[in-house]
This record gives structure tokens, sequence and C-alpha cells, in this order.
């Protein structure tokens, strides 16, 4: 693993890599370069099958994180790219030309959280939601409570028999 | 069905002859659903009754988790057909329609097309507690809350999930209510038929399908 | 042979009666499967339960004129094979109305019903409806090659195309049956009986894994209430003809319901112990081995019997 590395860092500018495990790492790469690095390790490295694809909203930062883990069978390592996206225009290369489950995880990223990937194929066809129309609902600005109260008919009575509770309401009637 | 199949279109007949054609008024019955009344003669409709509930049929469709407890129940542990309950594949033999747990959106608009394509006296059974008031999912932006609004319910049966035992006496629950006279859900559903499509199309919003579904 | 008016009742009685007969087997065949798996199973009149709430659905929908009468057509199948079997052989009540020469028109009422069904289940529109129909059509019509053979060789052992005169020339002991006689056309019979059975290695018509139910899928309430008092019916007739011709008939009801469940029971245990065969695998089987094993069986009985 640190041989790969050294080797990394002396080809493509990355960050200090997180060590999550002997053989699990972290890298942040930058958006620019983060295609040709995925297509490098894909091709040269030996990193030839991706796991997930998944997305993190940083709310309070701004910023979208996307992380690509890719696993190298041969060696029994694996290898999280991950790449930061403005929150405001959330668009990325896509990459369905290296894998064929790639445009799956991107129809799912557009549909849950509005990262664009133009170019991949059926990236406009909705997934789960059928005719959704407010905001993807992964960001952390989409109320799901607020939005169920309204829109399902919630049953009203939801009563509680937990016992601090009931001693609550006892002892401190005015609260 | 793409969203291409449901335009207005120009279509070249056998003949030659080109026609226009709207595929939603012209290839679906656009009429509402009927009332109908249960027979007059009060002996014949107990008989009757007694046979519709000695004999159901349910739609082999597992929605969501309940789907893993019905299962059991057609091997020799649970055994409900010494009951008189069979599957069928098509919602037209059918007469039960087994509701298992929570309701997604999308579940629901096929569940609907289902339902309304059963004929006869036809019966709502749903399991678990999140067709009650939402159950574990209660706040979550796609699963709908209270499964009345949208369909008439005959029984609940509680839990999360209920045993295959609890399935088994919901079942006999259903059955003394149709012998009892009082399943008729069909009948509700087209007294108050403006009602329930008024909920389901608020969170159903692309509808593609005909007001019922012959 | 006149013609009594009073014929027509003792044919509807014992219509009734082998309707009765096939309901009730039906229902203790699928109790006979459950107790072999160790469950209590389902009621053996649980059919005639069926059949009420059939009749008893209070709404239906038509597709059209030829839906509504595909169910027809079925029946009358059924029923048309069974009047023109004499079933109690020696009885004036209940030779139903047989004739001389009766043995084609058997043959051809074996057809027609499912041809009826297949133009019904067609109108319905839904597509796995057609596929049913599809499949069922070409395996029936591989299927007809070993029931014709058979009944050739039939017709020529005894030179006479009635039942009546063919039951009559099987009585006096066992050794007089076909099945001992001309043991060869008694197997390409048993493979015939088999393949129009709709019971496995033959079902792939009605097999709800393959397909939702086949051709009926479109069918309810009233139209399924026909289409299964025909499938109580339909069987029955057909093995009743099986022991007319190949077993010896019967003097009175109790040997024919005797014979007639043993007979039932063969195509039961063969459908429960093996599995279904595509209808490609079918075709072909019966096209190559079923042809050549009748073609040796015929020319076997023409030497046998000159």
């Amino acid at each position: 693993m640190k041989a790969l590395i050294k080797r990394l860092k002396q080809k493509f500018n990355i960050s200090d890599p997180m060590y999550q495990r002997d053989n699990e790492v972290f890298i942040t790469v930058k958006k620019e370069d983060a295609v040709s690095f995925i297509t490098h390790m894909n091709k040269v490295e030996g990193f030839t099958h991706l796991v997930l694809l998944t997305a993190v909203d940083w709310l309070e930062d701004g910023k979208f994180q996307l992380t690509y883990l890719l696993n190298n069978n041969m060696e029994k390592m694996d290898v999280g790219v991950q790449v930061f996206l403005d929150r405001e225009q959330a668009e990325m290369e896509s990459i369905h030309h290296l894998w064929k489950q790639a445009p799956t995880y991107q129809r799912e990223l557009k549909e849950m959280f509005g990262i664009d990937f133009p170019g991949s194929p059926r990236i406009d066809e909705p997934f789960i939601l059928e005719g959704w129309q407010e905001i993807p609902p992964y960001r952390r600005d989409f109320d799901t409570k607020a939005y169920t109260e309204e829109t399902y008919f919630p049953r009203p009575g939801r009563k509680t028999h937990d016992p601090a509770e009931y001693m609550k309401q006892k002892l401190y009637p005015e609260e | 069905m793409s969203k291409n199949d449901l335009d207005k279109r120009i279509v070249t007949g056998p003949d030659g002859k080109q026609f226009e054609v709207d595929p939603m008024q012209d290839y679906f019955c656009q009429e509402r659903p009927k009332v109908h009344e249960p027979s007059a003669n009060k002996i014949w409709e107990k008989f009757l009754n007694w046979a519709r509930a000695e004999s159901l049929w349910i739609l082999g469709y597992g929605t969501g988790c309940g789907a893993i407890e019905m299962r059991p129940l057609m091997t020799p542990r649970f055994d409900a057909f010494r009951y008189g309950i069979q599957w069928r594949p098509t919602p037209r033999q059918s007469n039960v329609i087994v509701i298992g747990g929570y309701m997604s959106v999308k579940t629901l608009k096929r569940v609907i097309r289902s339902y309304e394509q059963m004929q006869g006296p036809k019966y709502v059974v749903a399991l678990g507690s999140c067709t009650i008031n939402g159950g574990m999912y209660w706040d979550s932006y796609n699963t709908i809350n209270r499964l009345d609004k949208y369909l008439p319910v005959d029984v609940y049966i509680t839990g999360c999930m209920p045993r295959p035992e609890a399935l088994l006496a919901g079942f006999e629950e259903l059955k003394k209510i149709i012998k009892k006279g009082k399943g008729e859900g069909q009948n509700l559903y087209a007294k108050n038929f403006d009602e329930y499509k008024a909920n389901q199309k608020q969170i159903i919003k692309n509808w593609d399908m005909p007001d019922y579904n012959w | 042979m006149g013609f009594e008016p009073i014929k027509i009742l003792y044919a509807i009685i014992s219509l009734f009666i082998i309707f009765n007969v096939g309901m009730l087997l039906n229902g203790i065949t699928r109790k006979i499967g459950a107790r072999v798996g160790r469950r209590h199973g389902i009621r053996f009149y649980q059919p005639y339960i069926d059949l009420v709430k059939n009749y008893a659905l209070r709404s239906n929908i038509s597709h059209g004129i030829m839906f509504y009468l595909g169910p027809v057509f079925r029946l009358t199948g059924g029923i048309g094979v069974y009047l023109f079997i004499p079933v109690i052989y020696g009885s004036q009540y209940f030779s139903n109305f047989s004739f001389a020469g009766d043995m084609v028109l058997v043959l051809y009422f074996i057809f027609f019903g499912l041809l009826g069904m297949a133009l019904g289940a067609g109108e319905s529109g839904h597509p796995y409806s057609a596929l049913g129909v599809g499949r069922g059509l070409a395996q029936v019509t591989a299927a007809e090659i070993p029931l014709v053979i058979a009944f050739l060789g039939v017709a020529m052992q005894y030179q006479s195309l009635s039942i009546t005169e063919i039951v009559g020339m099987q009585q006096g002991g066992i050794m007089n049956w076909t099945m001992m006689t001309n043991p060869l056309i008694t197997i390409v019979a048993l493979i015939a009986f088999l393949g129009t059975m709709m019971r496995s290695p033959f079902d792939i018509v009605l097999a709800p894994q393959e397909i939702p139910i086949g051709p009926p899928t479109e069918f309810h309430s009233t139209f399924l209430g026909v289409l299964q008092t025909n499938r109580a019916i339909f069987p029955m007739a057909k093995t009743v003809l099986f022991v007319n011709l190949f077993f010896g008939g019967a003097t009175n009801w109790g040997i024919l319901i005797l014979k007639a469940f043993i007979l039932y029971m063969v195509s039961v245990v063969v459908g429960t112990v093996f599995p279904r065969f595509r209808v490609d695998q079918s075709i072909r089987w019966f096209y190559k081995y079923v042809l050549i094993l009748g073609v040796i069986a015929l020319i076997a009985t023409t030497f046998m019997f000159k």
C-alpha cells in the first residue's frame, strides 16, 4: 500500500491518505483530475472493481462529497477516492465508459441529491420516485417530517406510555 | 407503458384510412364503478356469503414485508389450505388482496390498478402497523400513513410483522365478517368513489391510468 | 335404434352422476397429494364451494362475443364427448346416445372444446392468454398422434367403429380385455391418455410457475365457473372412454367408478413423480419415439388379427 501511495503521489496531485485499515485508504482528489485518476487506477494499477459510488451532503460547508470505492481483487486492497463538489452547481464528469454499473449509481445520485452527470445514459429517468416535484429528498435541507405531515394524512393520537414521560408530566405539570 | 404510448396520434387503419386516436379516451372504458347490492332473499344471501367465506382466493402479490409472512401459510406447518384459502395469480380471479406492510407511492399505483380489476365482492386485508398509522416509516417521504384513505379495508392485522398464526386468526375474523354480511368494501368504494380518487390523485402525481381500471 | 325422448332424461342423470364423480375425484386427488406432503390439506368437497362462489360473484367483465362463447364451446366439447359414450354396457338406461361409428365423432369432440377455448382466450387480449393458447394447441396437436393410432388399432382389431360392440367383444373375463390381447396398442393409448390429461409431464399449458395460468387468465366469475364445470366432466369422460375401449368396460356403476378411479390415479401418480416437459421437448418426444412405437403397434395389430 505504501508503495502504491508513493507511485501515485509522483503522478497526481493528491492529498495525504487517511488509513482506515491496513489495506483500505481514502484519498481526496480535485474535481478536474478525478476521472483521469480513476481511469489510471482502473487500467494501470489493477483496481478493476467499482464497489460503490455515494455522496455525502456537507450542508455547513456548502459542498457535496462524492466517494468512489475501488477494489483490487488480486492484491486485496481498497482505495476510496473522495471528490468535493460545489453544492449550488453540482455537476461531475460521468464514468460510464469504465464500468457498466456506473450509470445506475449516477441515476440514483441525480434523483436523490441532484448531482448531474451529463452524458450518462438514462440519467433523467426516475429511479424510485415517480412524479416527484420537490427538491431532491436526500439533501439535508429537505424536511421529511413536515412533508409527511402535510401530504400523507397522519392518524392523530400517537400516545406514549414511556414511564419517564409519565413521571415528568406528573411532577412538573406546567412544562 | 412509455409516455409516447398515451399521446394522441394519427393511425392508419387496415383499409388505408387515417384517423386520430386518443388512447386515454378510446382504449379504456370511462365508466364509474357501480354499486352491486346484495340479493334481496336473506336465506339465499346467507348461503352465498357462506360459500364466499369458505373459499377465499387471495391474489398472489406480495407488496412490502408482509409477503414473507404470507409464504409460510402454504407450507405444511401452518397450512392455510384447510381453511379454504387458495392463491391465484391474476386479479381477475381473486377475491382478497393482502396488503403486507408499508406502501410506497409507486406500489400504491400498482395496487390500485390490481384492486380495481378484481370482480365481485372483494375484500382487503391489511397487515402490520404501517397501514394503520404509518408504523416504523411514519416520517418517510415516500410511504403512506393511512391505508383506508385510499382503499376500503376490511380487516387490520396488527403486528410488525404479524406471525403466520396471527394471519390465520385474521382470516378467521374476515370469514366472520363476511358471514355476517358486512363484507361490502366494493360498494363502499363505489359510493365514495370521488373522495377515494381525490386522495389517490393527490399523492400519485404521474397519473397515466384511466379513472377506474375496469 | 330408434330415438325415445326418455333417453334425454337418462342422459341427464348419468351426466349428473359423472359430474359429481369428477368433482369428488378432483378433491380427493388434492387431499391425497396433501397427505403425502404431511399436511392436512384441503377439504375434499372444496371444489363444490369454489364453484358456488364463482357463480355467485356479482360483477363480471366481458371482452366481446367470442370471449363469452369460449367457455361455452369448451363445456359443449366436454358434454359432447360424454354423451356419445355408452357408459354401462348392456343397460338400456345408461347407454347415452351411442350409435355405430361414434368413435370418430368422439375424436372430433375432444379437439373441438380446445379450439373454442383458444378463440375465447385470444379475444381477451391478454398476452399471457395468447402465449398459453399457442403452447396448448401445439401440444394437443402432437398428443393426438398416439390417440388416433390407438383408436385405429382398436378399430382394426375388432373390425368395428361402434364403442358398444367393442365393449361387447371384451366381455367374459380379464383375458379378453384389449390390455391383454394387444398390449402394444394399450401402451400407446396410455401415453395418449397422459398427454391429454393436463398433468405433469405435459402440463406446461396451465403451469402457474411458467405463465400465470395460461389461457384462462382473463376468465372470471361465471366464465370461470363454466370452465370449472368442464374440468370436472371432460377428464372423466375421457377416462370412461378409455375404460370402455381398453379395459373391458363395465356392467354396473360400481365397477365403472372403480376402474375409472384406478386409471385416473395412474395419471396422478405419474404427474406427481415426473417434472414438466417444455413444449418443444414434448412435441419432439411425441413425433419421434411415440410415433415409431405407434407404427410398430399398428403393424403388429395387422399381423395378429388378420
